[in-house]
């Protein structure tokens, strides 16, 4: 009887409630950090998010000018041969120049019809007749309506970037292309469209012009080459680790550097492709061929890992039940264990090739760092990739550059979180209980 | 055709009482040749590291019937029940001495392929583990593997067979495509059984097949067992004594790693001859 009135008090006493208290207030102070950091987490990937959307999404729409050109015989063909190479090297620049020119006849002094011709993209606008005329000669002489880009001072002037009230000099455009972009754009004939071009061009000088066609193709390249090496390699390497090879100081020294090859910064790997794949193979340089190689070095030990984790939580139970049927181990692990560690291998593997998608540094080494301004078409022409391209504009002065450096990144974190949400998808679909 | 009725359909009992009485009189040695036992065991020691388990088992385990092993946890009966098949090759650190004789040939010999043993000796495990697949393919993996089907017909033969008679065929026969890992517990363990038996094997080890069972499956479980042994040696692993004494005609009891006492199981739970297994199956220790 007496110890159980003891063994009441033990919980009943103040000191008992004392200890309670402090041990609530410890787990609703944990709750509270934990609350806290999720919140500084999202408020800070909100900020990030919101900085590069609201920075970039202006690159996706672009001023264009719709312009009566006159390709007039006499500057396009003074031979009459209707020769397209020929064509190909008129002075088309001479065409669009009196085109705008005609627009404003009112302006005669010589520096302003400069001014003037800088409304529009000096080359953007001679390529676009240029290419109509080479690939139709018979349009010679004939009067075209082309819609044709602004220069990008007066698109970012549009776009709200450029301060009307900051003093002229200060200004990149004059008091006067202000007048003459305001009129335009009040009769429509200035009007914003769809930037197709930044999705379909490659790199050029002038951001008007610009796209991540050639990055793009690049990197998907370079990325293809990656996933091809890297995962069987990998996926084949951490099967014969974990179920087959021997337990010995060898296989324990491999084991190590492995892990160890998994924090090694990524420059250096780019250093490694430089010194092997270049130097001593001698392979292109600037090539997706060699970038998918350095990437799929690079991506190893992250495949590795991540299949070495999902073959070990696969349930022995099962390997049991098939060697115990007379499945010898390499039946029991092909035929069970590696199709149960799928799901995982296969996250694993697109977890790392999206790590390789973001990677500049490496490919900096192996110099796919060009200005190219083709999309490569074969693993071993020279080409650019997502990330470096950033890096390239993201160094450029105009204030043009700046919203399409957001642009693209915005572009890469869409094909990353397609690609995580793909893993995540595929891992749910695929897994099976037991 | 497949015949999975291999053995003769002679008395079961008939061809197992005889051994029994071998083994309790010496004297009769002549009448072993006549039924040789399936499993002869001589000084079997297993050790993990250099940690001993089971120190020096002698057991005789005849060709059908049920074989109980009974004794407290950790007393080395899991252990020993995975030297019939050498499920303890896949630990590392685990070392077998001693000869283990399956029908007259040691079965730890160099020339023995285990992959072929464990065709011959199926196990189920204490927890079902049916593969993630379909119940068919479940069922169908083992004569896959060992190429025991030439067509597609004679698989499906093999698969009905081996379902009807772990009894659950009438259970299953319209969801054959459904995934194993769907079924009941109990379910589960007789598909497993099934899927054993698939392979055409001549004894059936069981370790603690029950013990995640509820009463009715495990009644049914035992049902199954009766039936099976028949045909079959059967060794279980049990922790549960009334079901030692439900389904098993020998008795083997192990303490600390010794063999302590094996005889008829009547005579193991009416009339134990050594203190400690008296103690055990009155539940002093244990």
């Amino acid at each position: 009887m007496s110890q159980s009135t003891s063994a009441a008090s033990v919980h009943n006493s103040d000191q008992a409630l004392k200890r309670l208290k402090a041990r609530k207030s410890a787990e609703s102070r944990f709750r509270f950090f934990g609350i806290g950091a999720i919140f500084a987490a999202v408020l800070m990937l909100g900020w990030l998010l919101n900085s590069i959307v609201g920075t970039g999404y202006t690159a996706f729409y672009q001023h264009y000018m719709t312009i009566d050109v006159e390709l007039t015989e006499s500057i396009v063909d003074p031979d009459g041969v209707r020769d397209p190479d020929e064509l190909r090297k008129a002075n088309f620049r001479k065409i669009m120049q009196e085109a705008i020119y005609a627009r404003f006849p009112e302006v005669t002094d010589r520096k302003e019809k400069i001014a003037l011709f800088k409304v529009i993209s000096a080359s953007g606008a001679t390529d676009q007749a240029r290419q109509m005329v080479y690939q139709n000669p018979s349009l010679v002489g004939e009067t075209l309506t082309l819609s044709v880009p602004t220069s990008d001072d007066v698109d970012q002037l549009l776009k709200g970037y450029i301060d009307r009230n900051a003093p002229e000099a200060r200004r990149k455009v004059t008091d006067q292309q202000i007048a003459w972009v305001d009129a335009l754009k009040a009769t429509g004939e200035i009007k914003s469209k769809f930037n197709w071009t930044f999705f379909t061009a490659t790199d050029s000088r002038d951001p008007e012009l610009a796209g991540i066609a050639g990055a793009v193709v690049g990197s998907l390249m370079a990325l293809f080459v990656a996933f091809v090496v890297s995962v069987p390699v990998g996926v084949g390497a951490a099967v014969y680790l974990e179920e087959f090879a021997p337990q010995n100081r060898f296989t324990d020294f491999v084991e190590i550097n492995i892990n160890n090859l998994a924090a090694v910064p990524s420059i250096v790997f780019g250093l490694l492709g430089l010194a092997v794949f270049l130097n001593f193979f001698g392979m292109p340089r600037s090539a997706p061929l060699v970038g998918g190689l350095v990437l799929a070095l690079m991506t190893l030990p992250t495949i590795i890992i991540a299949t070495r984790s999902a073959l070990r939580a696969v349930s022995p139970s099962i390997v049991d039940g098939a060697l115990s049927l007379g499945a010898s181990h390499t039946q029991a692990v092909f035929h069970h264990k590696v199709p149960l560690a799928a799901p995982g291998i296969l996250t694993g593997s697109i977890i790392g090739i999206a790590q390789a998608l973001g990677e500049t540094a490496p490919l900096l080494m192996i110099g796919m760092v060009a200005f190219v301004t083709e999309i490569p078409s074969t693993l071993t022409e020279p080409a650019s990739a997502l990330p470096v391209q950033i890096f390239l504009w993201s160094d450029s002065a105009e204030r043009a550059w700046a919203e399409r450096t957001s642009a693209a990144i915005i572009v890469l974190l869409t094909v990353l979180i397609t690609m995580n949400a793909v893993a995540i998808f595929l891992r749910n679909k695929l897994e099976r209980r037991w | 055709m497949m015949s999975l009725n291999t053995q003769s359909d002679e008395e079961p009992m008939a061809r197992f009482k005889p051994v029994g009485e071998v083994i309790n009189m010496s004297e009769k040695r002549e009448e072993t040749i006549a039924v040789q036992p399936k499993f002869q065991c001589r000084d079997v020691r297993v050790f993990y590291g250099d940690n001993e388990a089971l120190h020096g088992i002698d057991i005789e385990v005849a060709k059908t019937g049920v074989t109980a092993l009974i004794g407290p946890s950790g007393c080395g009966k899991s252990t020993f029940l995975r030297v019939f098949n050498r499920m303890n090759d896949t630990i590392p650190t685990a070392r077998v001495t001693g000869e283990v004789l399956m029908d007259g040939e040691n079965i730890y010999a160099k020339h023995v392929d285990p992959v072929l043993l464990r065709a011959r000796v199926g196990m189920v495990f204490q927890k079902p583990n049916p593969f993630p697949k379909s119940i068919y393919d479940n069922v169908a993996y083992g004569p896959r593997i060992h190429g025991l089907a030439t067509t597609n017909d004679e698989l499906d033969a093999i698969v009905e067979k081996s379902l009807k008679r772990a009894g659950l065929w009438n259970e299953v026969k319209d969801r054959l495509k459904d995934p194993g890992t769907g079924l009941s517990g109990g379910q589960q363990q007789r598909l497993v059984i099934a899927r054993a038996i698939a392979v055409n094997p001549e004894v059936i080890l069981m370790d603690e097949p029950a013990s995640a069972l509820d009463p009715i499956a495990t009644a049914k479980l035992e049902e199954l067992i009766d039936e099976l042994k028949e045909k079959y040696c059967i060794v279980i692993v049990t922790h549960s004594m009334a079901q030692a004494a439900r389904v098993s005609q020998k008795t083997a009891f192990f303490h600390l790693g010794y063999l302590v006492e094996y005889d008829e199981t009547q005579a193991i739970f009416t009339n134990p001859k050594d203190q400690r297994t008296q103690d055990y199956i009155t539940g002093r220790t244990g």
